[in-house]
């Protein structure tokens, strides 16, 4: 599953992210590792893009850049 | 003898406070520039403490020394080849594990560093505390504490500062990331590699060298290869073979694998370090952000505070904007009391004055929009911002960010632009940079007024609003073709944090208002000074106009017709005849001015370029307005009243000017095509100059001065001719 998918108050653990070199490695840096545990905490108001909780702080990411990271073990409210 | 002076390097992430320590430490006695050859910004500042002089350089705010940005690799650079005497690293207590990883960076690189952990106070509200002697024993750097918007700590941190640059240790060489086994051991055989095959000293630490390289680093290969030649080669193939290796043994690029040991030693050290003392308190920052960016009120309540803004900035902004107005005018006139009429009082009055106070005006503007993008800049509501507009922007290929310089070009385009450094990529800040003329700032209102007010009657607001309208696909086109062309490369990654709101400091918020205007009055001063002179220059000479007329002898004779009746009129007929005589002299007046201006240098190059305007409905006159302008479209008006014979204080209310606009030949549609033509092309000198300042470079202000220009006279061509063909 990619971590797009998910809905608004769920969380996953990151399995793997994708893309390219330098969006990848950027991503890795600020903290997007494999186990890693991602709340979606809201959608934009135009639906794009999503903000994140990780690693205690918030950041936002397009959809598209968040269909680029695949996550599992996806709990929370549906 | 101990070394006097001491340069500093303050590096953080972006968000860590690191604009307010540097306030602390530096006051106002800042210098704001650009690194050499980038638009990024180069803060640097000074202060005596203890006898020795320190200047302290704020680094761009970046998350890591990856060299893939261009703060990083400006970051990496000072810190590499300027060799600052300590480096300090601001870390966000409250986010400890992600402002880690640019701290171990930094330890690698083996200058001499100091943590600095900003707003514990914070951290400790979400409930953790941080041992900072443990942090300091484990990483082996000095740690500080310091609470930025309180202004704690600062002196503590000089104090630190000041002792590690003094002392001289030798640098910890232990307590570094440990990348594992396969790693490390293609780290060493790399490093000793390099040692055999360079015999001349590398400017960086070999093992720093070796991470870097495994790591595909594209300025350190460079680097290398200019320090190893000729066997920069041998170096490079050895490193690919290193990280082919690593490669198929992790089945993963090693840069990749290299982050995630860093992350890993780092969840080592917080796992010591931090303790967490009380269940976390109400996360107060969380619970604004369900209000300010909530699905159903973030874009009302955003649309709110930009309406603010603009209210703000040019509805406060007038009167002090009547104030300097009403200075200028004076100055303007005393001066032309004082100095000898002559060339130096035109130069002087009209040229000096008239062209810099047409200038100058707009600062109120400027610090009250400086002002408010501060406030917003410093609260954290400018993130959110982005994270509204996101959407929006993306459909040009732009960043959310761009959105606020964007809009604030209906305003003014002079500081809009000067927003643009907000903006991280430096691709988008070109890219709005180019297309924010199209936003229709205030200056081009009185055009549109006088000419759809003279031509379209009762549906003038629909002809405006079409105009405005056109700018905004114009904008929308350009901006999606430049992206595809002249500007190609990937949409910057909307990776963005959402810091915490944080209460702004009026110190932090005036430094930041100032700053921006002290540039804009500094730089635009020069070139609006020489573009003034030029302008000025070209209408006042030649100075002797051989008139088709004799207009003195013919003003003479005029008061010598009704000097005989007024001197021996009474009552009502003494006051009509000095109306009819003043009548009289001034519309004499008005044909001498304006057949001075056809034979000025100004208006003989408007004859001369009158055969490139026609085709878009223009006569010599249009034209000379159009030239005009380039300094200020305010000025377009002033130069049709003059030009079409109706007097040069005329204003677009003006009932003369509209009538002799409509005798001179223009119809609905010419008026159109000039309306369009003024929309598009240069909006004034002042905004030359902003793009050249920002851009640095001449080379892009050229093309937006090019392009704006070829694009008006097309869009005006279409309309004109498009509209003619279908018997408008």
């Amino acid at each position: 599953m990619n971590l797009n998918e998910l809905k608004q108050g769920q969380t996953a653990s990151i399995v793997r992210v994708g893309g390219e070199g330098p969006f990848r490695r950027r991503l890795l840096e600020m903290g997007f590792l494999r186990g890693t545990e991602v709340y979606v905490e809201k959608y934009a108001p135009l639906k794009d893009p999503i903000e994140l909780i990780l690693k205690g702080y918030h950041i936002s990411l397009r959809v598209d850049e968040a269909a680029r990271i695949q996550v599992e073990n996806v709990r929370g409210e549906e | 003898m101990p070394k006097k002076s001491i340069t500093i390097a303050l590096a953080g992430n972006p968000n860590s406070g690191k604009s307010t320590i540097f306030n602390n430490l530096t006051g106002t006695r800042q210098k704001i520039g650009n690194w050499p050859g980038v638009t990024v910004e180069k803060k640097e500042g000074h202060l005596k403490a203890n006898g020795y002089d320190l200047t302290v350089v704020d680094l761009p705010g970046t998350y890591s020394l990856t060299a893939y940005s261009i703060e990083e690799i400006v970051a990496r650079n000072f810190i590499l080849d300027e060799k600052p005497d300590v480096v300090v690293d601001i870390i966000d207590a409250s986010n400890l594990e992600r402002n880690l990883y640019l701290a171990t960076q930094l330890r690698e690189l083996d200058t001499k560093v100091i943590f600095v952990l900003n707003m514990a106070d914070l951290a400790m509200d979400r409930g953790v505390k941080i041992d900072a002697d443990k942090l300091s024993e484990l990483l082996d750097v000095p740690v500080v504490f310091t609470v930025g918007n309180r202004n704690k700590g600062t002196r503590e941190l000089l104090e630190t500062i000041i002792s590690v640059a003094e002392a001289e240790i030798e640098l910890p060489r232990t307590r570094r990331v440990y990348y594992g086994k396969d790693i490390e051991k293609a780290i060493s055989e790399l490093s000793q590699f390099i040692k055999e095959k360079i015999d001349t000293e590398l400017p960086y630490h070999l093992r720093w060298v070796a991470i870097k390289l495994l790591e595909n680093d594209r300025i350190v290969k460079e680097r290398v290869s200019q320090a190893g030649n000729p066997q920069g080669e041998a170096i490079f193939h050895e490193a690919e073979l290193q990280r082919q290796r690593l490669r198929e043994f992790f089945d993963e690029e090693p840069e990749i694998v290299m982050t995630d040991h860093r992350y890993g030693f780092i969840a080592g050290i917080v796992k010591e370090v931090l303790k967490t003392v009380s269940e976390s308190r109400v996360d107060v920052s969380r619970q604004i952000d369900q209000v300010l960016t909530n699905r159903l009120l973030g874009l009302p309540i955003f649309v709110f505070f930009i309406w603010a803004m603009f209210q703000l900035t040019f509805s406060l902004g007038t009167y002090p904007m009547g104030w300097i107005d009403s200075g200028v005018g004076w100055l303007g006139q005393s001066a032309g009391q004082i100095l000898p009429e002559g060339l130096l009082r035109g130069l002087i009055v009209d040229g000096v004055i008239a062209g810099v106070g047409s200038v100058v005006i707009f600062l109120p503007n400027i610090l009250i929009l400086f002002f408010c993008i501060a406030m917003f800049e410093d609260t954290g509501y400018m993130a959110r911002a982005a994270f509204l507009m996101d959407k929006v922007m993306h459909l040009i290929g732009l960043h959310g960010k761009s959105f606020i310089p964007m809009l604030m070009g209906f305003g003014c385009n002079a500081p809009a632009i000067m927003a643009t450094r907000t903006l991280e990529s430096e691709k988008d800040r070109i890219l709005t940079i180019l297309i924010n003329p199209l936003m229709s700032c205030s200056a081009r209102l009185p055009v549109y007024i006088l000419l759809a007010g003279t031509f379209f009657g009762a549906r003038a607001g629909n002809a405006i609003f079409s105009i405005y309208a056109l700018g905004i696909v114009l904008a929308i086109s350009v901006g999606r073709l430049f992206r595809s062309t002249v500007l190609k490369g990937k949409v910057a990654p909307f990776v963005m944090e959402l810091p915490p709101y944080r209460a702004p400091m009026l110190k932090g918020l005036f430094i930041h208002m100032w700053d921006r205007s002290k540039i804009f009055l500094k730089k635009m001063g020069g070139v609006i000074l020489i573009g003034s002179v030029i302008v000025w220059s070209l209408s006042a000479f030649p100075r002797q106009v051989q008139f088709s007329r004799d207009y003195e002898a013919e003003t003479a004779r005029i008061r010598a017709h009704y000097d005989h009746g007024i001197a021996a009129a009474q009552g009502n007929d003494l006051g009509r005849l000095v109306r009819e005589r003043d009548e009289a002299i001034s519309a004499l007046e008005t044909l001498r001015a304006r057949e001075k201006m056809e034979r000025s240098y100004i208006g003989r190059i408007g004859k001369v370029l009158a055969p490139v305007f026609a085709p878009i409905g223009m006569d010599w006159r249009g034209s000379v307005a159009m030239l005009t302008g380039f300094v200020a479209k305010e000025i377009v008006v002033s130069t049709m009243g003059v030009l079409y014979a109706a007097g040069a204080d005329e204003d677009e209310k003006s009932e003369a000017l509209k009538l002799a606009l409509k005798k001179s030949g223009m119809t609905p549609l010419s008026a159109y095509a000039m309306m369009a033509f003024v929309l598009i092309y240069v909006p004034c000198l002042a905004t030359v100059g902003v793009i050249r300042r920002e851009t640095n470079s001449w080379k892009w202000t050229a093309f937006s001065i090019t392009y704006s220009t070829i694009l008006a006279w097309l869009v005006a061509f279409i309309i004109y001719q498009g509209g003619r063909a279908i018997g408008l």
